[in-house]
């Protein structure tokens, strides 16, 4: 995985609260056994009619959108289903982070492990997000912080642990596997 | 030699013990190391329970590094969410009409042989949805840390279980090295007093608790759920409540054990045998919280009072008495959304709508006590016209003994289509689907937009409101079924 530590994007607002992982990516795409191709099934539901064209209307499908990595959307996005193509999706699709006032607990987690950041802030803030779409934001994963475009720096909660791996570009596995003897004594005393 | 007996010390006390909940019992027994500010707690995991839909690319992440699978014996294997429900497709007679899910399955088939994992495949008489067959078989036990990577894996801490969905990488992390980094989440304590009267279920109460607590409003705790009405429940039912603990955000659902729990798991084939479930038992009951023991959270509610319910909406929490109109909320575009999605309109009564798909099955409603549920309102009665009704078992083993008790003939005599065990229609892979603009009674657990197929309107409910919809094909108060 690529270190992560500062980058700039322009938002795509997606206001809807409770956002679940199965509008991020519908049940039907995932017969597939490989992590890859998942972004062009992104909120398919919503971004294309029966026909398969892009619906115009839809935020992702406006010109302005193209090039976003920062998705603002309401409270509770990724709630549902534990399937970590949402994030893949989100992921292959472009988007780097989401921000909302709420992050469901599976999504957040599958997120962290895959490099897409999870960032939770104040409601102030995050109303501010929603009525100003297409802004310029400053993400610093070092400092946990967000800046908006009139210099306010806005601190987000990140797991320590997960920060440190975002950061220096390693996985929780290689950490785990070296508790090797830990769990064998565990498993030892605990039959 | 003199033995100095503490206790005969007038300056020593005995130490307090802190009193624990059941979940603070559960997390300690299994930390293999505890959290820092630094670190997750290193978790062990007792019970990895894996399918066809998230393994594959943990399976590929194993074989890239090199690894193997630390315990195969703590691995339970199954094929549920995306397989067929048609015998001809199940056996092999027809190929699985859905190609990318037939290759889904024979790369599990692989996977399993190639790393040791005992899988209970598509010709098994024990495969079935996993958080069905995983208490059928025993393997479900109290006090144990279960994963799987499906959010509904909540369903095992009906047993005193700390059971919880993980994603794919995670999958990877348990087949490795059988455990998981976690952070120590907060408790919430559900107590409900009181009992649910005759047409009121298990269904109805998990309903109306997330319609209480918002589908957020278990983010970043574990449930237990404590009470009267609690104890008074079968562990189906139990099963029920635990299983939509996701519906609410809450990362897991628990109920302690009693009498209720041993009674069921005795004698099941991965239970503890002989003395050693004797021991088991002598275990399990100091898993029950401690009186005085602290929840972050206590929330209340009198299940007597409780109807019904049955959701209007595109998420668990839309949910109201049966009896009651679609909610009006004028001013509020995401509300709206919703009920035009829906087709449905502020003011609306919900009964008397008409239906054209009723499903009875999912982990959270296809064990045997759901389909006699089901069965008690169709005796006798027949599928309205136009509506199409399917009732998708948990299991082969609950298929079977359905079949030997004679629900399966009141299903089929009253025109429903009686299929072999698997997720089906809740999650619509196979090709079970609703179609667009349909209206479905369902008794799964997720009315998201799309859940059911693209454009499909569900509405979730209880065995017995979906059964009362299928005869009369439009929304129905069960309970007037069950008079005569």
């Amino acid at each position: 995985m690529q270190p992560i530590r500062t980058f700039t994007s322009r938002t795509v607002v997606l206001p809807f609260t409770n956002i679940d992982t199965d509008q991020i990516i519908p049940a039907r795409f995932l017969t597939s056994t490989a992590r890859e191709g998942f972004g062009r099934h992104a909120f398919s539901d919503w971004r294309y009619d029966a026909s398969g064209a892009p619906k115009p209307d839809f935020a992702l499908n406006r010109p302005e959108a193209a090039g976003c990595e920062i998705l603002v959307a309401g409270r509770n996005f990724g709630c549902g289903s534990s399937r970590e193509h949402a994030p893949w999706a989100l992921l292959d699709y472009g988007f780097r982070a989401v921000v909302s006032t709420e992050i469901a607990d599976i999504f957040r987690s599958n997120s962290l492990k895959n490099g897409l950041l999870p960032i939770v802030v104040d409601e102030q803030t995050h109303a501010w997000l929603l009525q100003h779409p297409g802004v310029s934001l400053q993400i610093d994963l070092q400092a946990s912080t967000l800046t908006l475009p009139d210099g306010t720096v806005v601190r987000f909660p990140i797991e320590a642990f997960a920060r440190y791996c975002l950061l220096n570009g390693v996985d929780e596995l290689g950490y785990l596997l070296q508790q090797g003897d830990a769990v064998t004594r565990y498993e030892q005393t605990h039959s | 030699m003199s033995i100095h007996h503490p206790a005969a010390d007038p300056g020593w006390h005995a130490p307090a013990m802190k009193a624990k909940t059941l979940f603070e019992k559960v997390w300690e027994q299994h930390e293999v190391a505890p959290e820092t500010a630094d670190t997750p707690a290193v978790l062990y995991i007792d019970l990895h329970l894996i399918h066809e839909v998230t393994t594959p690319q943990a399976f590929a992440e194993l074989r890239s590094r090199r690894l193997s699978v630390r315990r195969p014996d703590r691995t339970l294997a199954t094929l549920d969410h995306s397989t067929p429900t048609d015998p001809a497709e199940v056996f092999g007679r027809v190929p699985i009409k859905v190609e990318s899910a037939g290759r889904q399955v024979k790369e599990m088939e692989k996977n399993c042989r190639e790393f040791g994992v005992e899988l209970f495949g598509l010709g098994s008489d024990q495969r079935g949805i996993v958080h069905v067959i995983g208490p059928e078989l025993g393997a479900t036990q109290p006090g144990k840390t279960i994963v799987c990577g499906d959010s509904h894996t909540a369903t095992h801490g009906a047993f005193g279980a700390l059971a919880f969905g993980i994603g794919t990488t995670e999958v990877g992390h348990v087949l490795a090295t059988q455990c998981l980094l976690q952070r120590r989440p907060k408790t919430l304590a559900i107590e409900v007093a009181g009992r649910l009267r005759d047409g009121v279920t298990a269904k109805d109460l998990i309903l109306a608790i997330i319609g209480k607590i918002g589908v957020s409003g278990g983010t970043g705790q574990v449930i237990e759920y404590r009470g009267t009405a609690i104890d008074a429940l079968s562990m189906d039912e139990r099963m029920t409540v635990c299983n939509m603990s996701i519906e609410a955000g809450a990362r897991a659902g628990m109920i302690a054990p009693d009498d209720t729990t041993f009674a069921y798991l005795k004698g099941r084939r991965f239970a503890p045998q002989g003395d050693a479930w004797d021991r088991a038992v002598e275990r399990w009951r100091n898993l029950q919280t401690d009186s005085g023991a602290r929840y972050d959270r206590v929330i209340e509610l009198d299940a007597s009072k409780l109807e019904p319910m049955i959701t209007y909406g595109t998420n668990p929490g839309m949910v109201v008495p049966i009896t009651a109109t679609v909610p009006d909320h004028p001013n509020d575009a995401i509300h709206a959304k919703s009920l035009s999605y829906m087709g449905l309109h502020g003011g609306e009564p919900l009964l008397g709508k008409p239906v054209q798909v009723v499903f009875v099955g999912s982990c959270t409603n296809a064990r045997l006590s759901d389909l006699e549920q089901a069965a008690r309102v169709m005796r006798g009665r027949k599928v309205a016209r136009g509506v199409r009704m399917l009732v998708v078992p948990g299991s082969q083993q609950i298929k079977r003994e359905a079949e030997a008790r004679g629900l399966a003939q009141v299903f089929t005599d009253a025109g429903a289509e009686w299929r072999e065990s698997g997720c089906s229609m809740c999650i619509g892979m196979n090709g079970d689907v609703v179609a667009k603009g349909e209206y479905a009674v369902s008794t799964s657990n997720r009315n998201f937009e799309g859940r059911q197929g693209a454009g499909a309107r569900t509405l979730l409910a209880s065995p017995l409101t979906a059964a009362a919809a299928a005869v009369a094909g439009r929304i129905s108060d069960p309970r007037e079924f069950l008079r005569s």
